[in-house]
């Protein structure tokens, strides 16, 4: 089938210039989508016939079929080379419709069942003394309070240590926080949960559930984060502007506070914006630390604080006696993560691409 | 100190660089920088301090002591297993769609769809865990039912499809897919970041001399960025082994050591473990629970250290 070497560099040479394959012919445009329409009926009839239809097996053995018979009809006609750049081709966009589906069937059940659940009572009262009912305005603000002191607490520490290794550090400590900061970014949300037990239990005691616990839990989850984040965009500030800034005389200090950070200021924001969004959702090391409550509490110093997360498992894991409805709640507690999630991703970039410093 | 950025000369400047009140507001910042870098250090040793203070009891006490009466090693092992299985479930799942998905966006995708989808990508590593549990629960689990149902029927004969299979759709196999669909944007981030970097000369190169876009990709992105896909799929097996909502939702355990990924009977994770007697637990089964968390520790350093070496070495290379 394959021709001999001479002839296959000239002609693949033409089919570069010409766009066409190096046996002369060439597919029509709509060949792919045909071979993959045909490939999944084909697949929807033969499973039909046999009694096993679903629709998973249908589009996966219609992806199989489609990329073989993509490759049998290029090939007579392209020669063998450009089948197989299509059947892979084929493969590559099917295996990212595969990856894709789940992703969007997850953000459409969110949405739909999420709507459900959500009312003016889920955002304004509390669950306390309610059967079946009631709704989560404590836990919108117990996330939002353990959120914002492990924010407090995390932000600064992040930055400054950023600050260190980018500015001043070098030598074995410098290393050290490199290598380290690496092996806290892999520590699981729970054995962080676990680290804030311990560490709260020998000081106060067994069984011990505090709100503050949770923020220092994702305090560990959050640093890393923020450090690499940080790190990032105070590597990018040109040295040229220090270099500027001492030949003025400014002290080493004076410059990163006027010079260093106001330049990265985007950066240092857009890091903070996106490592809250990935710590307040975190649920196992709230649900070791925090506790499970029915009513708003906004001391986070004192006794058991409620979040949405754990909120939303709650509901899941004990419905009670009206199944659905409870069900519907941890829906519409998912939908509320998700959207604050999203808020704080979509302005992190907006903040970015408006604010970011020019820097030549 | 003011003064110093306006009336700034010559003099002055000699002045100030031989005086201490400079020196001062220096040595105040860098020692805070210092004391930050420290507490990062001091944090992490804590970590492993406390979960080693309060886990010993449990490593120490006799089994019959123990909440189950069996010994630590018998307790943490099914656990174990059941996370590795989870974990490199996902992987063997996650690694190849993730490396497609990246290709799609870098290589195949029209660029303007592309940057959106990368976009799109990012935000989906961002979805909390515990909804893609409600999602895997809800959704996946009933949908995968009759589809576990013909791997039975079908493919039986293969230990991993052995069944009975689950009616609930609370598998293995569910949790897997779960935690492959969790990984794969972290994946396919790390993945997209290194084959957007190939050299434009090579791919170029690649297709001046007559190669078909496939055979550029084989020749150029693929070995260029395989050590980088290797220590994301690492990274995204580090997650796996840790996620612990997703499986403590979705899985229905009994505890026993079995490859039977559609069956009722599942061997729990260490994580999901946790969370789900942690709440009820007290005293000493408390202190299991944190050792239990200190084997997982071990096992996803491990797994991240391995991933970080062959960052390291592909660097200096």
């Amino acid at each position: 089938m394959t021709p001999p070497p001479a002839q296959a560099a000239t002609l693949s040479t033409r089919s570069l210039l010409s766009g066409e394959g190096s046996r002369g012919g060439s597919l029509p445009s709509w060949a792919p989508w045909g071979a993959f329409v045909g490939a999944l009926a084909f697949c929807g009839l033969v499973e039909a016939a046999l009694g096993w239809f679903t629709i998973a097996l249908m589009v996966v053995f219609g992806a199989l079929v489609a990329i073989l018979a993509i490759y049998a009809w290029s090939r007579p006609i392209e020669g063998a080379r450009r089948a197989k750049d299509r059947a892979v081709t084929m493969a590559i966009v099917a295996a990212f419709g595969v990856a894709m589906a789940p992703l969007v069937s997850l953000l459409y059940e969110v949405l739909t069942r999420g709507a459900r659940g959500i009312s003016w009572e889920f955002f304004t009262s509390d669950a306390r003394g309610v059967v079946g009912g009631g709704g989560a305005a404590h836990a919108i603000v117990g996330t939002l309070i353990i959120t914002a002191c492990a924010v407090v607490i995390a932000v600064p520490i992040g930055i400054m240590a950023a600050i260190y290794m980018n500015e001043y550090g070098r030598g074995p400590l410098r290393r050290a926080l490199t290598f380290f900061v690496d092996v806290m970014t892999g520590i699981p949300s729970i054995v962080a949960g676990l680290f804030a037990y311990a560490l709260f239990e020998l000081f106060f005691g067994p069984g011990i559930r505090m709100g503050i616990m949770g923020s220092i839990a994702l305090t560990v989850l959050m640093i890393p984060i923020v450090i690499r984040s940080a790190e990032e965009v105070l590597k990018i500030v040109p040295n040229h502007l220090r270099e500027a800034s001492y030949a003025l005389g400014t002290p080493k200090w004076k410059t990163i506070v006027k010079v260093v950070l106001p330049t990265a200021f985007a950066g240092l924001v857009t890091g903070v914006m996106i490592a809250t969004a990935r710590i307040i959702g975190e649920t196992a090391p709230l649900l070791v630390t925090t506790g499970v409550v029915d009513s708003l509490n906004t001391d986070p110093f004192q006794g058991r604080m409620q979040n949405l997360a754990v909120y939303a498992y709650n509901e899941y894991r004990s419905p009670g006696v009206m199944k659905q409805a409870s069900y519907d709640r941890a829906w519409a507690a998912a939908l509320t993560l998700i959207a604050i999630v999203m808020i704080l991703n979509v302005i992190a970039r907006l903040v970015y691409r408006r604010y970011k410093t020019e820097i030549r | 100190m003011a003064h110093l950025d306006t009336t700034t000369n010559a003099g002055q400047l000699l002045a100030a660089a031989s005086g201490g009140r400079r020196r001062r507001g220096d040595r105040i910042f860098s020692n805070t920088a210092v004391i930050a870098a420290v507490t990062i250090l001091a944090l992490l040793v804590g970590v492993a301090a406390f979960l080693v203070a309060e886990g010993f009891p449990a490593l120490t006490a006799s089994s019959a002591d123990l909440p189950n009466h069996e010994s630590f090693l018998s307790y943490v092992a099914p656990l174990a297993f059941g996370t590795v299985l989870a974990g490199v479930l996902a992987m063997i799942v996650a690694v190849p769609l993730a490396v497609a998905v990246a290709l799609f966006i870098t290589h195949i995708a029209p660029a303007r769809i592309a940057m959106l989808l990368g976009f799109f990508v990012d935000l989906l590593a961002a979805i909390p865990s515990i909804i893609y549990g409600l999602w895997g629960i809800f959704v996946l689990g009933p949908a995968a039912v009759p589809a576990m149902k013909w791997l039975e029927e079908k493919l039986g004969f293969i230990p991993i499809f052995e069944g009975p299979a689950s009616i609930t759709g609370r598998t293995m196999l569910v949790v897997g897919l779960v935690l492959a669909v969790m990984i794969l944007p972290i994946i396919s981030a790390v993945a997209r970041e290194v084959f957007s970097q190939t050299p434009r000369k090579l791919q170029e190169g690649a297709q001046a001399l007559g190669a078909t876009r496939w055979e550029m990709i084989r020749t150029t992105v693929l070995p260029f960025g395989r050590s980088s896909v290797i220590s994301g799929a690492m990274l995204g097996l580090g997650r796996a082994l840790g996620e612990t909502m997703a499986v403590a939702i979705i899985l229905s355990v009994s505890g026993g050591v079995t490859f039977n990924l559609i069956g009722q009977a599942n061997p729990s994770t260490i994580a999901a473990n946790i969370a789900l007697n942690f709440p009820e637990s007290s005293g000493l089964a408390i202190n299991l629970l944190i050792a239990t968390g200190l084997v997982l520790f071990a096992i996803t350093l491990a797994t991240n250290f391995i991933a970080r070496m062959i960052i390291a070495r592909s660097e200096v290379q």
